[in-house]
């Protein structure tokens, strides 16, 4: 949130364009317009966060391009090790990247109910969120169980240090969301979190989003494009 | 400190320091927040960004001493045939932490240190976005600079350059801890960087005063802008370099082994992609700063602002896109040499544009040759010799031959040391006054200013001719019967060249003499300069909220208009002043915004920061430390969330004279 400025959720739409300075918004009361960002008056009148937040994800575009170029480099370097066409099961990897997807429409839904400032409903769908999370990461760990149990390990050829390394990355990035979610949810509970409370569960869904989007890049470029 | 009520009916304002008196009357997360407004907690904990500045400053000037003794470590190795000052393996270690040091712990803070200090008030902010990730930054980057030189006494620094090229960097040639140091090192203060990176260009985006469009924003805040758009984007690709390097030191990954058929230009390649944005990263602050100079003692507008603007930005893209002629000696084939190369020479087009502007700047003007003044026109012709070297470069034939000489480190000297270091001299000279209230005293700047540039020409200058004699980077004795004869010898340039180093570092000494005998000088004039840009509409030194009321822009050079008025007729322009820099202060005190509310320090940056170094010892030591460390950075990440950025009204004491101590939750942006 933005630090700057003091208790964002007491204050009301300040600047030129605000129609009221002191205009009381009524709980639930959702006029169709997306109010989050005007809370303040910005230069570009979005709010300090999402910029941020968009400019952070911006960023990680490049780790995760840095990332991607090296397992493309280093995809056939394996010599006569094991490779993609012995390992990869796709209809498992399509079933979790499913609920992956899944999970991106769920935290849809906790952004919807925290716009319409309903926690109950927030806090579902968040936990539901983190949950699906869990279940991708679970799978993926499974996976790279198999894998290690096949004789993939990280050092055994370059293919394997650049895929374990970039699909591991990823779901670090899928644990830390699951982390901000839980943790959203129980500073919910608690009634804790400071602030927009609508903005702060749509910053961590578009932390989720972009992590999903990246998988989606992973999915097609590391297991359905052959080797 | 966090809220300064102001009683409208008494003129005395609280003093700077004397802040009115906090009460935590609650605990947020788990500590009661610091209250302190004097003593070292003043400074630990604060989110101002104007505290932060200065200890980027103070860190980046420590970080100096360091790197330059480690440079007259190496010159006195060079200074005579079979050099015994340092062993061959010290000698690695010495030009690869000078390097690293320099780059990463001196020219990017400091530049770091004038945007975090500058840019809030030339758009006429009370802080940055985000001041608690400030702070971050700031400690981040000061634990991970402490990090990497704590390798020299646990078993001996990174000894393989500073751009580390594989597989020179693998264990069995570099067997101590070192490249661990520097490789963990250079992650931490790549989170300070980013970090950076993200708060400042929100910062810049969003938080500008009414009426300051991106057109009317003071040109070092565009510099500024522009280098954190580089940084934003090429951290994350040496994080990638960085994160590979590590898990084949530590966790036996071969990223970057031949043997296993890993190919050791990826290294290369990821480390210039960031590499060469780093070279912008490092050079367009100080354009910036020169670009704020030259004006206000030429008593001109900066010519062609939009140009000066744009082609900083043109510099910003056409960087990416160059990176490769740092390689083109490494057999990339025909078809990409030519690409680089040609990209090459057109990114000296923006360049040479700048240096037109300045020049043009200058053209008619009213010059005045101080210390700040100095150093700006230093930059300019020192620049520009350091850029036509570089255009040799871009010529791939021409570059095959002067790859890996003492050519490339005349040249790079010349465009780092004569463009960002006497750019950022220029700009602490010119904002000393702003930001420490008291003017630095001139006859020593200039003493400063000549001792520097002679020194710096006398060290720098002879490399050029030792380079194209042949003399390698790196090598770490000469010897009699190779040095040549006559006017090439290079036994009688690197002499020379050593004795311009100690030249310089005295240069750099008189600066110290000169902060040490100014620290009593009375305290400066409001507008010492002449200034044209909005941060002198704010005292010296800017009290803790910066303006007294969020100024309303009309202008670029919104401070030159106010005090200025055209009464010349027709296209004529001729400008009397009209008011000076105290009559506008004092308009501005009068019609003060009474009810500033200011973000208020914490424990967590500090902490959080702290965290990283443990864990990155863990990474080489004990797992457990790691654990620690990661113990650490969580109970800071909660502490931080559960803690509103701005304390609660109920912690602060009413006003004495207030209006009956009901605090305002208005925003002072509303004007």
């Amino acid at each position: 949130m933005s630090d700057a400025t003091i208790n964002p959720a007491d204050a009301a739409p300040v600047g030129s364009d605000a129609p009221a300075e002191h205009m009381a918004i009524p709980a639930g009361y959702d006029d169709g317009q997306d109010h989050i960002g005007l809370e303040h008056h910005t230069s570009t009148g979005l709010s300090n966060t999402k910029l941020a937040m968009w400019l952070f994800l911006g960023s990680e575009c490049l780790l995760f391009g840095g990332l991607i170029s090296t397992y493309m480099l280093y995809r056939n370097r394996r010599a006569d090790t094991l490779g993609p066409d012995q390992l990869w099961d796709i209809p498992f990897t399509s079933a979790t990247s499913f609920i992956l997807l899944m999970s991106s429409l769920t935290m849809v839904l906790g952004v919807q109910a925290a716009k319409r400032r309903d926690d109950r409903n927030t806090r579902l769908w968040l936990t539901v969120t983190a949950l699906l999370g869990g279940l991708f990461l679970a799978g993926q760990i499974y996976e790279f169980t198999v894998f290690y149990r096949e004789g993939l390990g990280f050092t055994t050829n370059l293919f394997a240090s650049s895929f374990y390394t970039l699909v591991g990355f990823h779901g670090a990035h899928v644990s830390v969301g699951i982390i901000m979610l839980m943790a959203t949810v129980g500073m919910l509970l608690r009634n804790r979190v400071h602030g927009n409370k609508a903005e702060t569960v749509e910053m961590i869904g578009l932390y989720w989003h972009f992590v999903d989007i990246v998988w989606i890049v992973i999915f097609t470029l590391v297991y359905l494009i052959p080797a | 400190m966090a809220i300064i009520e102001r009683p409208t009916d008494t003129p005395a304002l609280a003093p700077s320091g004397g802040a009115p008196a906090v009460t935590p009357t609650r605990s947020y997360g788990y500590l009661r927040r610091p209250v302190q407004t004097t003593g070292w907690r003043s400074w630990a904990f604060t989110v101002d960004h104007k505290k932060i500045g200065i200890m980027y400053g103070v860190a980046a000037m420590l970080f100096f001493v360091v790197g330059g003794v480690e440079a007259l470590f190496i010159r006195l190795q060079l200074a005579g045939p079979e050099g015994t000052v340092l062993s061959a393996d010290a000698y690695n270690q010495m030009f690869t932490m000078h390097a690293t040091t320099m780059v990463f712990l001196f020219v990017i803070p400091m530049a770091a240190a004038f945007a975090n200090y500058m840019i809030p008030l030339q758009i006429g902010a009370r802080d940055v976005a985000f001041p608690r990730l400030n702070a971050l930054s700031l400690w981040t980057f000061v634990f991970g600079g402490i990090f990497l030189n704590t390798s020299w006494f646990l078993g001996g620094a990174a000894d393989g350059g500073w751009f580390m090229y594989a597989p020179n960097s693998a264990v069995p040639f570099s067997p101590s801890n070192g490249v661990d140091y520097w490789t963990l090192g250079l992650l931490i203060t790549g989170i300070a960087s980013l970090v950076g990176a993200v708060n400042l260009i929100v910062t810049v985006l969003n938080m500008r005063a009414p009426g300051m469009t991106m057109m009317r924003v003071p040109i070092f805040t565009w510099m500024a802008l522009v280098t954190q758009f580089l940084l934003l984007f090429a951290m994350p690709v040496i994080t990638v370099a960085l994160v590979l390097l590590l898990f084949q030191r530590n966790y036996d990954a071969t990223f970057f082994e031949v043997a296993e058929g890993a190919d050791p230009l990826l290294w290369q390649h990821l480390f210039w992609i960031f590499g060469h944005p780093e070279v912008y990263i490092i050079v367009l602050p100080a354009f910036g700063i020169v670009s704020e100079v030259l004006p206000v003692f030429s008593k001109k507008p900066l010519f062609g602002y939009p140009f000066v603007v744009f082609s900083g930005a043109a510099i910003g893209f056409v960087g990416w896109g160059v990176w490769a002629h740092h390689m083109f000696a490494s057999g990339l084939g025909p078809i990409s040499v030519a690409v680089f190369s040609v990209a090459t020479m057109a990114i000296a087009v923006p360049t040479g544009v700048k240096i037109i502007n300045w020049t043009l700047t200058m053209w008619g003007g009213k010059l005045r040759f101080t210390t700040a003044m100095l150093f700006a026109t230093g930059l300019i012709v020192m620049f520009t010799i350091g850029g036509l070297s570089g255009v040799t470069h871009s010529v791939a034939p021409s570059d095959t031959q002067q790859t890996d000489t003492y050519y490339i480190v005349a040249h790079f000297h010349y465009v780092i040391f004569g463009g960002a270091v006497l750019g950022l001299f220029a700009g602490i000279y010119y904002w000393w006054p702003k930001v420490f209230g008291k003017l630095l005293n001139e006859s020593w700047g200039k003493a400063n200013f000549w001792t520097m540039i002679i020194g710096m020409n006398l060290t720098f200058g002879p490399m050029h001719i030792v380079g194209l004699q042949g003399q390698p980077r790196r090598m770490y004795v000469w010897t009699e019967n190779r040095a040549g004869d006559g006017f090439f010898n290079i036994g009688f340039w690197n002499l020379v060249a050593t004795i311009g180093s100690f030249i310089l570092a005295v240069g750099v000494l008189f600066f110290f003499i000169n902060v040490w005998v100014s620290r009593k000088n009375p305290p400066a004039p409001a507008d010492p300069w002449d200034a044209r840009s909005l941060e002198w509409m704010a005292e010296n030194p800017p009290k803790e909220y910066n303006f007294e009321r969020t100024p309303t822009v009309h202008a670029l050079d919104e401070m030159f208009h106010r005090k200025y008025e055209d009464v010349g007729e027709g296209d004529a322009h001729d400008y009397v002043k009209v008011a000076t820099a105290e009559e506008i202060q004092a308009v501005e005190t009068a019609n003060r915004d009474d009810h500033v509310h200011l973000p208020s320090p914490s424990y967590w940056p500090i902490v959080l920061s702290f965290s990283l170094p443990v864990i990155a010892y863990g990474i080489i030591y004990s797992t457990l430390l790691v654990i620690v460390g990661l113990a650490i950075a969580t109970v800071a990440m909660f502490g931080w969330a559960l803690e509103p950025p701005t304390a609660d009204d109920s912690e602060f004491e009413s006003p004495e004279g207030g209006d009956g101590g009901e605090p305002s939750k208005e925003l002072v942006a509303s004007v």
